[in-house]
């Protein structure tokens, strides 16, 4: 036993280097999952992630754990909310049309919920980047009175009274002992396992689809005026800027966390992949639309002593130009990742 | 098999060879050995947690701070970690998986014994009130180092290094309350904090009959003074990395005194 789960490790950890070095593109999504279906994946071209599960073997057998986990209310205190009800696969995994988070006992939150992809390269979580590694980012949701608002400790106690999950966790991790560090760690498998890399975009970048003559110069518009903060090909530089909202915060954002006057009204540089998917837009959700989002850079920036240089001013462009950008824009919707089976809610009919 | 048999042996005796060499036996920091029972023992460290003179009490008694405001404790919990303990004449022994939460309400958490400790006299101790940055930085932890402990920021992660909570007068928090959460790892407002309580001329010497014990005293008024004098009445709550967790940090530095060691 013991030597067959060495093996087992072994030949795990070869695939994930192999898998690792190699650096390929993933194989078309199969509706079974396959053990080679489940493998850190490190798209072309992209930096080393954050996050490459060390000390967290991934494994088929953690990612189905974790995603159960992921979409099983029982981690809300009156179990009637799980992740998954405020991130939606079809929505990339945000919270469509809600402009603040909307939690247990009908109560609202005071941030947008963000889609969940790429999240093996963030260097930090959350709008404010509170949070510093994606295996302790669930205990926030979970221990949130407006989002999930139940304990760790009596989570744990009811995965652990779940006969459903016995198996589960002794395939995972060879224990049926549950606590909290394995919840998070499986957790951590399925949510490191969402990686959006088969956009139109990335077709083009790797020379397999061309883009409009709308959609290139949208691009080019792009390479010049947003860049620097939502910086490719991850679209963001995980940066804290204020991109000119408020003259006021209501919220501090950054400065929630470090105290700092200089991080006032900063939030995290979002990432732009799957953007048409993830509206409403902001921290806040107060843009319905990508327009909207690009009148507010072209003259609704306001002034504040945080105000990141690059946008005070506005930045300027032409209606056709506004337009050339949300044509590329589009094409960082990645649909087969929006229906990836894989990632599909297990407790669904 | 045989081989990893013989280098063992090699090996053994070579170090043998080496250390008899030296002058000082206690020079080398001692690898922890195969059969503790020859060459390590076992030493307790006991925390008890008071106010001034007299043992903590919870809810019913009511104690004055350097400041002169009274206050009663609900709750007192802190991490120390990272155990270093120093041999007479040099060398160190670090406790490996070096993590204790101490909850005042809960005296057993306040007793540990470090096991695996060389045969020698020990004359001085370190720690870290507070739980290392690395350690906070590291994902998913357990055991001491379990979220389900409430020693967890989840908005802004990382551990709350220590937490004072009760009640005063001068409070002007709702219910009188005053809490104080101390928390982060880095930056200008980092509270981690280690700490080398003196022996004084005590010794603790681990033998294979006896098991010494340190006993540290950990006096919560220290809180509200030295070097920074803190007045509930402006700072009634605080749960948040700034310069008042900063300096509530400096001020529990010194809560902690060796008050005897038994051998
Ligand atoms: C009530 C709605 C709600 C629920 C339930 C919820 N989330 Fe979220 N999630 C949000 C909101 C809102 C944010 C942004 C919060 C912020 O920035 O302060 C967020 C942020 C995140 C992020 C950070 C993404 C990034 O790029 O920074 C991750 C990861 C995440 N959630 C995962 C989870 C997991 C895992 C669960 C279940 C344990 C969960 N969420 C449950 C609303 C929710
Ligand atoms: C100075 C850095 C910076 C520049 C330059 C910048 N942005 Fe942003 N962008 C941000 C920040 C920061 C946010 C999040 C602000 C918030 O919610 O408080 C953001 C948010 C967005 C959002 C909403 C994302 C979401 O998930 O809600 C879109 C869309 C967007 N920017 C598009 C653009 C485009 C297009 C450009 C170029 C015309 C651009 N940005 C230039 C920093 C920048």
């Amino acid at each position: 036993m013991l030597i067959k789960n060495a093996i087992k490790y072994l030949v795990v950890a070869a695939t994930f280097i192999v898998a690792a070095s190699a650096c390929e593109v993933d194989p078309p999504i199969k509706k079974e999952l396959p053990a080679n279906d489940i493998r850190m994946i490190i798209p072309e071209g992209w930096p080393y992630p954050e996050y490459d599960f060390t000390g967290n073997t991934l494994t088929k057998e953690g990612f189905i754990l974790g995603r159960k986990l992921f979409y099983d209310p029982q981690l809300s205190r009156d179990n009637s909310i799980s992740c998954g009800s405020c991130h939606q696969q079809f929505a990339a995994f945000s919270h469509l049309d809600h402009n603040v988070s909307h939690g247990i006992d009908n109560l609202l939150g005071v941030r947008n919920a963000p889609g969940l992809f790429n999240l093996n390269w963030n260097t930090s979580f959350m709008w404010d980047g509170g949070i510093n590694h994606i295996e302790v980012q669930p205990i926030g949701p979970i221990t949130n009175p407006v989002e999930m608002d139940e304990s760790i400790a009596n989570m744990v106690t009811k995965i652990q009274n779940d006969a459903s999950y016995t198996s589960l966790f002794n395939d995972a991790f060879g224990t049926e002992t549950v606590t909290s560090q394995l919840i998070f760690k499986a957790i951590a498998q399925f949510q490191g396992m969402l990686v959006s890399y088969n956009s139109k975009y990335d077709l083009y970048s790797r020379g397999q689809t061309s883009l409009t003559s709308s959609e290139q110069n949208g691009l080019n518009l792009f390479m010049a005026k947003c860049n620097t903060c939502h910086t490719a090909p991850l679209f963001t530089n995980y940066e804290f800027m204020n991109n000119g909202l408020d003259t006021i915060f209501t919220d501090a954002g950054r400065a929630t966390i470090t105290s700092l006057a200089s991080d006032s009204g900063t939030f995290k540089v979002p990432t732009l992949r799957n953007i048409a998917l993830t509206r409403p837009y902001m921290h806040d959700g107060r843009f319905t639309s990508l327009d909207a989002v690009l009148n507010h850079y072209v003259s609704g920036v306001k002034n504040s002593s945080t105000l990141s240089s690059q946008v005070a001013g506005g930045i300027q462009l032409t209606t056709t130009e506004k337009a050339d950008i949300i044509a590329f824009l589009k094409t960082l919707t990645d649909n087969t990742f929006k229906n990836d089976e894989r990632f599909n809610d297990p407790f669904a009919p | 098999m045989k081989t990893l048999k013989y280098s063992l042996l090699l090996f053994i005796s070579a170090s043998l060879i080496f250390t008899s060499c030296k002058k000082d036996p206690y020079e080398e920091t001692a690898p922890t050995p195969s059969n503790p029972g020859v060459t390590a023992g076992s030493l307790s460290i006991h925390f008890e947690n008071m106010a001034g003179d007299s043992s903590l009490v919870f809810n019913t008694e009511s104690y004055v701070t350097a400041n002169n405001d009274t206050f009663t404790v609900s709750m007192l919990k802190y991490y120390i970690s990272n155990i270093v303990l120093t041999k007479s004449g040099g060398g160190t022994h670090v406790e490996a998986e070096s993590y204790h939460l101490i909850d005042a309400s809960d005296l057993a958490t306040g007793d540990f014994t470090l096991l695996n400790v060389p045969f020698g006299d020990y004359t001085a101790i370190s720690f870290m009130i507070g739980v290392d940055s690395l350690r906070n930085v590291s994902g998913a932890q357990t055991g001491a180092l379990d979220p389900a402990n409430g020693m967890f920021w989840s908005w802004s992660t990382g551990y709350i290094q220590a937490k004072l909570e009760g009640y005063s007068p001068q409070s002007t928090a709702g219910g009188n309350q005053i809490i104080y959460h101390v928390g982060g790892y880095k930056g200008i407002y980092n509270p981690l904090k280690t700490v080398s309580p003196s022996f004084g001329t005590e010794v603790a010497s681990v033998s294979s009959t006896v098991t010494p014990e340190i006993h540290i005293k950990a006096n919560v008024l220290e809180w509200f003074t030295s070097p920074v004098n803190i007045s509930i009445a402006s700072t009634s709550f605080n749960m948040t990395v700034n310069q008042t967790s900063l300096d509530m940090s400096d001020n529990y530095a010194d809560m902690f005194t060796v008050e005897h060691i038994h051998n």
